[in-house]
């Protein structure tokens, strides 16, 4: 096994067609991620995020470059990713035990053991009690928690969580920060983290991938295996690798 | 145990103030509709407008009730209009609904179907169904095939354009998080798709609906020897106005209890939609 990676992007490029002219999206972007690593792609708005996890997931086609998974060439739909959307993408007509349990019926799995199986994770997020419940009568934190424990249920060893907290008040923001490590520690997969926000970035990633504004290309790469958690916002370690971070991604914005 | 008897407080006061909202809009309604026949009761009972142009309120709820059994002028008895008029309109409304649905999803959803059906499809639309009488006669005659024809076409339209509407405006979220499980675009179809059109498609069965039964009397005007608007015809042929606002009555009561039926099963089938107020 000379790949030990789990997701391997090789000079993935993606050029959107704007009318007559080309946009270059995104600009030969490499990277990987080890197995059960907790990886966060961080950079500003509109740089190119959500195209670069889209095409991860198979969603959509890069213009050039390639996709691997577990070492083999990915040319589509791979069953062992699952994501969770910038967009919630919790479907309004569903229940939420129904929602969760969604990617398992496809599996063929028995209602009844679809259930039992989601259940699991409806109450890993915290959301015993809310099972009958319709996404309109939910919070729109407790909507971005079954999109979490939709795709965690998934059995997906892949996870790609675009912006998950984005439209999230700082405080549910920080709790769904701790909800997510702790449901990442009792059950590990590779996640594929992206947000804006430096602060969660740092405070999440087992490593981080800065990005430049677009056309979205690497920047710069910092290892957080060092730095231990639970992570402290206060903590000298933690204040100067944000500093660092910052100085770099206004360059980036400017 | 205090906080929880708090709430069931607050939850007590607002389905009394729920239930009174209600009570007040039945209320109006129930205003509305007793000025509007006193007034209608006036115009007659004063002689204002003469016994030949308008008979009062009273005379046409009589003639309701004679009409329950006695088969004059058309030779059927209400029932029989009714139902011979309910027929025609549920082949009609059923047939829109079984070929119209699926078409217009189908449409929505695959975009060559959508490009080969299209043209043919913008031509018939703006038809007014008035205009298929002569070719409708001469093609199917008069029977049944032709009424309820005329009925398809009118319920048929809307049907069509509501749903590939509504599954045209399927959430693209929706639709890659299906692709991620793995589901095929068929499948994505049924799951994603089918939901997703359901309200714009039941905002038009609704529409019509109204619009089928509305069209009853043109579609009865093609020989006919019962239904509504067949003794609406027969009234006037004898001159019996009783008969005509009788039949005029029951044709708008029917529709609106059609129409709140059918929102009836929406509420139910869009359970997932309705919002507390
Ligand atoms: N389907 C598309 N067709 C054309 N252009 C697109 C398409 N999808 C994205 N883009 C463009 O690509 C660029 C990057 O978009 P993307 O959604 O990836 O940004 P992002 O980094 O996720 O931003 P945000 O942080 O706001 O979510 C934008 O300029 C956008 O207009
Ligand atoms: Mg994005």
């Amino acid at each position: 096994m000379e790949n030990r990676n789990k997701v391997e992007l090789h000079k993935i490029s993606k050029v959107f067609l704007n009318g007559d002219s080309c946009e270059a999206a995104i600009e030969e972007v490499s990277l990987s991620v080890k197995e059960n690593e907790f990886l966060v792609l961080l950079g500003p708005g509109e740089c190119g995020k959500s195209v670069l996890l889209n095409i991860v997931a198979g969603l959509m086609e890069a213009t050039s470059g390639e996709v691997y998974i577990n070492g083999e060439l990915c040319g589509g739909i791979h069953p062992e990713v699952g994501m969770v959307f910038q967009e919630l993408g919790v479907l309004p007509w569903l229940t939420v035990r129904d929602n969760v349990a969604l990617p398992e019926k496809f599996r063929g799995m028995s209602k009844k053991d679809r259930y039992a199986h989601g259940q699991e994770f409806i109450d890993l997020v915290g959301l015993h009690g809310f099972e009958k419940y319709y996404p309109h009568q939910l919070s729109g934190g407790m909507k971005q928690r079954v999109g979490i424990a939709r795709a965690y249920a998934s059995d997906s060893d892949i996870l790609l969580m675009d912006e998950p907290f984005g439209k999230l008040d700082a405080q549910t923001r920080y709790s769904m920060q701790d909800e997510i490590l702790k449901i990442w520690n009792q059950n590990k997969k590779t996640v594929i983290f992206v947000t804006n926000n430096i602060e969660e970035a740092v405070y999440l990633g087992d490593r981080i991938i800065l990005f430049t504004a677009a056309p979205m290309s690497v920047r710069r790469i910092y290892d957080l295996k060092d730095l231990p958690r639970p992570r402290n916002y206060t903590d000298e370690k933690f204040l100067q690798i944000r500093g660092e971070i910052n100085r770099h991604m206004d360059l980036v914005i400017q | 145990m205090e906080e929880r008897n708090k709430l069931e407080a607050a939850a007590g006061k607002l389905r009394f103030e729920r239930r009174r909202e209600r009570q007040k809009a039945l209320l109006l309604g129930i205003i509305s509709i007793f000025i509007f026949l006193t007034v209608w009761q006036m115009l007659c009972t004063l002689h204002i407008v003469g016994e030949n142009v308008l008979v009062s309120p009273i005379k046409v709820i009589q003639a309701i009730w004679i009409k329950a059994g006695d088969t004059r002028p058309d030779g059927n008895t209400l029932l029989q209009n009714i139902l011979s008029s309910f027929r025609l309109v549920l082949i009609g409304f059923g047939l829109a609904l079984v070929i119209g649905l699926p078409l217009g999803l189908l449409m929505g959803w695959y975009r060559p179907l959508d490009k080969f059906i299209r043209p043919i499809f913008e031509i018939i639309r703006p038809l007014p169904p008035i205009a298929w009488i002569p070719i409708v006669i001469v093609i199917l005659g008069i029977g049944t095939a032709a009424k309820s024809f005329i009925i398809f076409f009118t319920t048929f339209v809307p049907i069509v354009i509501n749903s590939y509407t509504g599954i045209r405006e399927t959430n693209q979220v929706y639709i890659n998080f299906a692709k991620t499980c793995g589901y095929s675009n068929w499948r994505i179809f049924r799951t994603v798709g089918i939901p997703s059109a359901m309200p714009l498609a039941f905002a038009g069965m609704v529409i019509a609906l109204g619009n089928g039964w509305g069209t009853l009397v043109a579609a009865e005007m093609l020989a006919s020897n019962s239904g509504l608007g067949y003794m609406i015809f027969m009234g006037r042929s004898y001159g019996r106005i009783d008969i005509i606002i009788a039949g005029m009555l029951v044709i708008g009561l029917i529709g609106l209890a059609l129409t709140a039926a059918l929102e009836l099963i929406e509420g139910y089938v869009l359970k997932w939609r309705i919002k507390e107020k």
